[in-house]
């Protein structure tokens, strides 16, 4: 076990919050959320709960990298 | 390709005929799903997407009167194409790999004390760090039901994702989110009272 994973664990211990949503949810608003962000718009202010969950999910962060990239190349 | 706003997708895919409509949607899907996974998927690329397109668009269909509207219609169908496609990856990475396996191989919850202050930190520093993390090991001892260990040390030091760690436990992704989320809540409550620091003061001895 290494010192990165302790901390990392420490500041995610540090930084829950009781109104965190769960993966359901955030894949839910997942394309508004995408599309807010491909129109230049700031999808954190309108959906502050969703980018709450990306920062802190590896898997729901992953999709949505994807499909911004998915996004780019059939638009 | 028609273009098609998301009243024309949901009409043209929803009506008896909608060989068209369905033949448009695959090939948007394949365009983005080839984007999305190329730094994903080692060997055939192509072959692999064709796979995931199939997949998706029986999802998409199975799923379409749950589109709300509230995006473009193609990103909603990308969305669920992206998930089920990552999902299938990650089964696929980790098919060989047990829980325990993943457990054992953080050497369960003991550490190293020394080697685990950061020598940029000064003594006083690395002292207090010591603090929290001794109180952190013994929390997670103390204070967590023996799914809520398992849980973290698999997904948070073991990198398992989430559905694969679900998958083992019997239980579903979103439930093991919030199954962690209450574990880290409980730690959260329980080291502030062990060690009388505030978050913010704890964040900042563990700064990135």
């Amino acid at each position: 076990m290494n010192t990165e994973k302790i901390k990392k664990l420490v500041r995610s211990i540090m930084t829950t919050t009781d109104d965190e949503i769960g993966c359901t949810e955030c894949f839910e608003h997942m394309d508004k959320f995408v599309d807010l962000h491909l129109q230049g718009v700031d999808p954190a202010q309108a959906l502050p709960l969703v980018q709450a969950h990306l920062n802190r999910c590896a898997n729901c962060h992953e999709e949505f990298e994807a499909l911004v990239t998915a996004i780019k190349a059939i638009s | 390709m028609t273009e098609r706003n998301n009243e024309e997708w949901l009409r043209d895919l929803q009506s008896a005929d909608n060989d068209q409509a369905l033949e448009d949607l695959r090939v948007v899907i394949i365009r983005g799903l080839r984007a999305a996974l190329s730094t994903h998927v080692r060997g055939d690329l192509e072959t692999v997407v064709e796979d995931f397109t199939q997949e998706a668009l029986i999802r998409i269909l199975k799923h379409i009167d749950s589109f709300r509207g509230e995006s473009r219609f193609l990103t909603w169908a990308q969305k669920i194409a992206i998930n089920a496609a990552f999902t299938e990856l990650r089964r696929r990475h980790w098919q060989n790999v047990s829980l325990q396996d993943v457990i054992d191989s953080q050497d369960g919850l003991d550490f190293t004390p020394s080697f685990l202050t950061d020598p940029s930190a000064s003594p006083e520093e690395q002292t207090t760090q010591q603090d929290i993390l001794n109180t952190v090991m013994q929390l997670i001892d103390d204070e967590l039901t023996e799914r809520q260990r398992d849980a973290i040390v698999a997904v948070i030091w073991g990198g398992m994702p989430l559905e694969e760690v679900a998958r083992r436990m019997d239980t579903n992704r979103n439930a093991l989110y919030k199954l962690i989320h209450d574990a880290r809540q409980r730690l959260k409550k329980k080291l502030i009272e062990h060690i009388g620091l505030t978050p913010q003061e704890v964040m900042a001895v563990f700064a990135e």
